[in-house]
């Protein structure tokens, strides 16, 4: 692994990357290359334990001077918002639904890695760090995953200090299990609700807080708006989504954890409300976009069934290890009861494909392998706009050789959830799955210390692009949330905040009086529109168009299109999009129409993005960039290094900031899985 | 609540055992009536350990009629706008009626004073002074035993809910083998006490006792 | 297929509401209830009437966002949560009843919308465990006994959807409170403070004005994540013994 490396991991293992192509050519404008000013030096085991002592502290006397505005109440949220209540700072939390606890972290099922090597198998801080780094494919900060890594155990102890309960053996201490494919145990997990059972111990720990006095919750707001005054970030512009209230909040710093933005693809696994105003609109007002691009798309999600669909529900990887996935060979029999197409008919096409992992590649090559057979025709399930989009994943031979007694032990919960949702017996019809958007590696770019490029913004978990690179490992996102929240911002933070407080700002300040004034224009723009379409019927249209040209294969065509085809949509929507109601009301469509509108500049964003980096990594696959046998081909000289995007402005072209990757402690390397 | 219930719960318990005495006869019954008035003397004056026993069921009347009022009064607070449809899945019957179960059981309990502590009413009209003779002349009137059998309905009910539920107010069900035994002793109160009150009415109606 | 809503309408807290009468066409078995609300949607806007406002999040039957009473039942004739109840639950031709939660610690703010605050008022009041970030032993340090860890998870399961208070006729939260009381009372980490976190909740629950539990079972019946009714007998448990040590 890192034998032949300098043991100082002082000398880099890369050289920085030139690169060569230009696809997106007039889509964007080149800007100067971007160096974290805090990233750290030094052997990479010490880098954090430095930086804790380098960030000045803040005299607990003055801490209640201060004050922090928190966005989002997930695990980087919640946890964020509790760690720096009890220490004493002013912090204001804001969540869009009714209670901090619905947090979408809460959906997560599978568990939480930490490096507590409790099985003696070999795990270690500097695994989980090599792990993290190879799992998304070179495409990571080094210093920023070591430290991940670092605090990894510290979470645990946390968590079941706060009476997290994590599922534990006969002899009471903690059970572990392996998880996407890696080869030690190193998960903790709660049955399959491990997000939840995380969520409600950061959300009791921040009620705690509330009833402390230290943290104040706005439920059932809306941030709109950030606003910058004299190159600070100082606040947020929040909507009540009951009464409709434009509200200002003032602060000393801003931190935005407001998770992902798989929902600009319509259909994802992320919840209703999830979406990425809170960080676009920063954005807008001058934090850099990194790696928008990075999207990781789940192969074992619940098909869709009809266009009515909301959203795809997620089933555990795991069915991976025991079904075995297939699609008939002839399009004539995708029809018929899968139960008499005969073996010889059927095509197990990752076993045929990939001999050696066959149904247990990882999620990026399944994925792709289940929307190749479905472009051909060959997908099976309810034909929908034209396109039967869905893969066998059949358990008949599990059941024949352990029995269905063993196969309901270990997925009874998962058949339930399936059969609940689909009416279909997976015990007797093989299950159909289908690709989803699951999670999204790209967000607001920050530095070692989570700082944006705005100053006095901070991001945290899955709204930030920090730690997961091109792709992310399995029980890494909940693992990530709670080290920013608990661990990592509340020691960077204070770094900025000894400067602190800063001069308070009025309500009359210009930067405060644009941002309210751009919100509320905003607002009477939706509800005075008078058009024909409802703004759902937008967001399914710019979904498909991101799913189709923006998925799991992107082609330099594909995108350009992609891109006029999403202007033009956008166009229309400003002028004709349906939102009723009023503003002084809860008004569902018009919180909608918001989301979507941020949405659309994403999008383009997003191919922009994709469209530049020619090289396929982890959630990125460019059909340019692949290997003889179809898998990705990454290109280190050309490409590693982090996109971050500057907003040009409305109606101009992005600037592509490039920030170079690179590592000390490891060296790169290409993957194999034939 | 739970408490002035399980006393009741006894009360009601050897109420039954002494009711059961009219099988014994009329001499037995009476001695037996006679024995409640005279138990404890020299050292309690007559009657006095009945005294005790009244005040003893008037305090855990108050306190179980003042619990009763205040939960009906906080569950109305609860939800002034009723659903418009609201179905009942997990309650049982007797769950259900335990309010409405209860005002019967009061009224009941005043008619019975009435009937055979306080005015005695013999609707025979014959002496009132003889417990015996005033049980039997009572039953054979066949709505007097209907009043009664009625009665007792309600009591089962109001029982079999109240026995369980008050070993759950408690914290005496945190087992599942706990909840099983609080279920069955719900049962097994009801249908022993309801049950072994009806059996002197009945009997005396049927003319086996008289 | 077909059916009939009665929907609950109500422009704000203040208004008065009342049911009104919709007809949704062309409804797939696939769908899921609130799918089925979508497209009722859909066709209230194209017609120019304001759509239904209802709560939903994950719809996948762990945020705990979404909670309508579907024919006089908690989210409706499955154990299950509203997101999760599919159409083909309903027949062709059906008439569907559909209201919010009611309960007067559940204002409704809009249509089928409620204000469920009271709920986190009460995890606010003691339904934690006080531990600093930082401040925690290491994990292992303290086994816990397996069916402890197993009945503090069950009871953990609760999603804070507020159907048991829904459901009950008396309009009580003691299955949301015994919950959390049995999640944390069964752990060692719980029990410095589980006398005084099943007071000041307790408190707290009669406070926001919920009712009072008769033990009628109406809650757990209703509940999505299948809670037991032993919670409350462990709520009622503690409270008696935490008021036994003079708290």
């Amino acid at each position: 692994m890192a034998s032949s490396l300098d043991p100082s991991h002082s000398t880099a293992t890369n050289q920085p990357s030139v690169q060569v192509s230009d696809d997106a050519q007039g889509y964007y404008v080149p800007g100067e290359p971007l160096v974290d000013p805090r990233t750290p030096a030094g052997p990479i085991q010490d880098r954090w334990t430095t930086r804790k002592f380098e960030n000045r502290l803040v005299n607990p006397a003055n801490r209640r001077k201060l004050s922090v505005i928190i966005v989002g109440t997930g695990l980087a949220g919640g946890a964020a918002a509790a760690t720096l209540g009890e220490a004493g700072y002013n912090v204001k939390s804001f969540c869009y639904q009714d209670s901090p606890r619905r947090a979408h972290s809460i959906a997560a099922q599978g568990g939480i890695n930490a490096a507590k090597n409790y099985k003696e198998d070999g795990d270690s801080t500097f695994r989980l760090f090599y792990d993290t780094v190879k799992g998304g494919d070179y495409r990571a900060r080094e210093s920023n995953v070591y430290r991940l890594a670092e605090v990894s155990a510290n979470i645990i102890d946390q968590c079941v200090a706060q009476g997290v309960p994590f599922a534990r053996e006969y002899g009471g201490l903690l059970d572990n299990r392996s998880f996407g494919g890696v080869q030690v145990s190193r998960t903790f997990y709660a049955r399959g609700q491990t997000g939840q059972q995380l969520l409600i111990g950061a959300y009791q720990a921040m009620e705690r807080q509330v009833a402390a006095g230290t943290v104040e919750e706005f439920t059932r707001h809306e941030m709109l708006e950030l606003i910058v005054a004299d190159g600070r970030a100082r606040g947020i512009i929040a909507r009540n989504m009951v009464t409709g209230e434009i509200e200002t909040h003032l602060a000393d710093v801003v931190v935005l954890a407001s998770g992902g933005y798989g929902n600009v693809f319509y259909l994802s696994t992320n919840a209703m409300g999830s979406n990425v105003t809170a960080t676009w609109r920063a954005h807008r007002k001058g934090a850099y976009f990194a790696n928008p691009c990075y999207t990781q798309i789940h192969p074992t999600c619940i098909p869709v069934a009809g266009t009515h669909q909301s959203k795809l529900t997620l089933m555990s990887e795991s069915l991976r290890n025991d079904g075995r996935i297939w699609v008939p060979k002839n399009k004539a029999d995708c029809d018929k009861d899968p139960r008499q197409i005969p073996e010889a008919d059927r095509d197990y096409y990752l076993e045929r494909i990939y001999p050696s992992f066959g149904n247990l590649v990882p999620r990026d090559i399944a994925s792709r392998g289940a929307k190749n057979v479905c472009d051909e025709g060959r997908g099976v399930g309810p034909e929908v706009d034209g396109v039967r989009r869905g893969v066998y994943l059949d358990f008949s031979a599990s059941i024949e050789r352990l029995g269905e007694d063993a196969v309901r032990e270990k997925y009874g919960n998962l058949f339930d959830m399936y059969q609940q949702i689909t009416g279909e017996n997976p015990y007797e019809v093989p299950m159909r799955i289908y690709p989803a958007v699951h999670y999204t590696m790209g967000g607001l770019w920050v530095d070692y210390d989570l700082q944006a490029s705005i100053p006095g913004l901070f991001v945290t978990g899955e709204a930030n692009f920090s730690d997961h690179g091109a792709n992310r490992l399995g029980a890494s996102a909940l693992m990530q949330g709670l080290a920013d929240g608990y661990f990592v911002l509340p020691n960077t933070i204070r770094e900025y905040l000894a400067d602190g407080p800063f001069e308070p700002i009025p309500e009359e300040h210009p930067a405060v009086v644009e941002a309210k004034k751009s919100v509320e224009d905003r607002v009477a723009h939706f509800l005075s529109t008078n058009g024909t379409r409802s703004v759902d019927s937008y967001h399914r249209e710019l979904g498909n168009i991101m799913w189709e040209y923006c998925g799991m294969e992107r082609t330099e065509d594909g995108l350009k299109k992609a891109i006029d085809l999403i202007r033009s949509l956008r166009e229309d929507f400003w002028r004709n999009v349906k939102v009723l109601g009023t503003a002084d009301s809860l008004n569902q469509s018009l919180e909608k129409a918001g989301r979507v509108a941020d949405f659309f500049e994403l999008g383009e964003l997003m191919c922009v993005d994709a469209l530049n980096r020619r090289e396929s990594c982890g959630g990125h696959f460019r059909a340019e960039s692949q290997t003889e046998d179809g898998e990705a081909l990454r290109h280190d000289d050309q490409f590693a290094y982090v996109a971050a995007w500057e907003f040009g402005g409305d109606g101009a072209l992005p600037v592509l900031h490039k920030e170079d990757l690179v590592y000390t402690a490891i060296e790169m390397k290409q993957r194999s899985y034939k | 609540m739970a408490v002035s219930g399980l006393l009741f719960i006894a009360f009601v318990l050897l109420h039954m055992y002494g009711n059961l005495k009219a099988f014994a006869g009329h001499d037995s019954y009476n001695t037996y009536a006679e024995h409640l008035r005279t138990f404890g003397e020299p050292i309690l004056p007559r009657e006095g350990l009945l005294w005790i026993l009244r005040l003893g069921l008037i305090a855990a009347l108050a306190l179980h009629l003042y619990s009763a009022l205040a939960l009906w009064h906080r569950s109305g607070k609860a939800r002034t706008s009723k659903y418009v449809v609201k179905k009942n899945l997990g309650s049982s019957f007797s769950s259900r009626t335990m309010r409405w179960g209860g005002v019967t059981l009061l009224l009941f309990v005043v008619w019975h004073l009435i009937h055979f502590t306080i005015v005695k009413v013999n609707p025979d009209g014959g002496a009132t002074n003889d417990p015996y003779n005033l049980v039997v002349d009572s039953f054979q009137v066949w709505w007097m035993t209907i009043i009664y059998l009625v009665a007792m309905a309600a009591l089962g009910l109001h029982l079999h809910h109240g026995t369980w539920s008050s070993l759950q107010t408690l914290g005496w069900t945190s087992t599942a083998a706990a909840r099983t035994r609080a279920k069955i002793a719900g049962w097994v109160v009801a249908i022993v006490i309801a049950g072994g009150f009806s059996l002197v009415p009945l009997f005396v109606l049927f003319g086996v006792i008289d | 297929m077909k059916v009939t809503l009665k929907i609950w309408r109500q422009p704000d807290s203040a208004s008065q509401g009342a049911m009104h009468t919709y007809e949704v066409d062309q409804v797939s078995e696939d769908m899921s209830f609130l799918e089925m609300l979508d497209v009722l949607n859909e066709q209230l806007n194209t017609q120019g009437e304001d759509p239904v406002a209802f709560d939903s999040d994950c719809r996948e039957g762990i945020c705990g966002m979404c909670g309508l009473m579907i024919n006089g039942q908690a989210h409706g004739p499955e154990v299950t949560t509203t997101c999760q109840l599919h159409m083909r639950s309903f027949k062709d031709g059906d008439e569907i009843v559909v209201e919010p939660w009611r309960s007067d610690a559940f204002p409704v703010l809009k249509d089928l919308v409620v204000d469920r605050g009271a709920l986190d008022r009460m995890i606010q009041a003691g339904g934690f465990i006080s531990v600093n970030t930082g401040s925690a032993p290491e994990a292992h340090s303290v086994p816990v006994p397996r069916d402890d860890a197993v009945r503090a998870f069950n009871a953990a399961a609760c999603i804070g959807c507020g159907a048991c208070v829904a459901a009950c006729p008396n309009g009580s939260a003691s299955l949301f409170l015994g919950a959390k009381i049995t999640h944390l009372g069964e752990l060692p980490q719980g029990q410095p403070e589980r006398h005084s976190r099943v007071v000041d909740m307790v408190a707290q629950h009669d406070h926001e004005g919920f009712g009072g539990c008769t033990n009628i079972g109406e809650c757990t019946a209703a509940c999505p994540k299948e809670i037991p009714l032993d919670v409350i007998s462990q709520l009622n448990r503690d409270l008696r013994v935490a008021m036994a040590h003079g708290h």
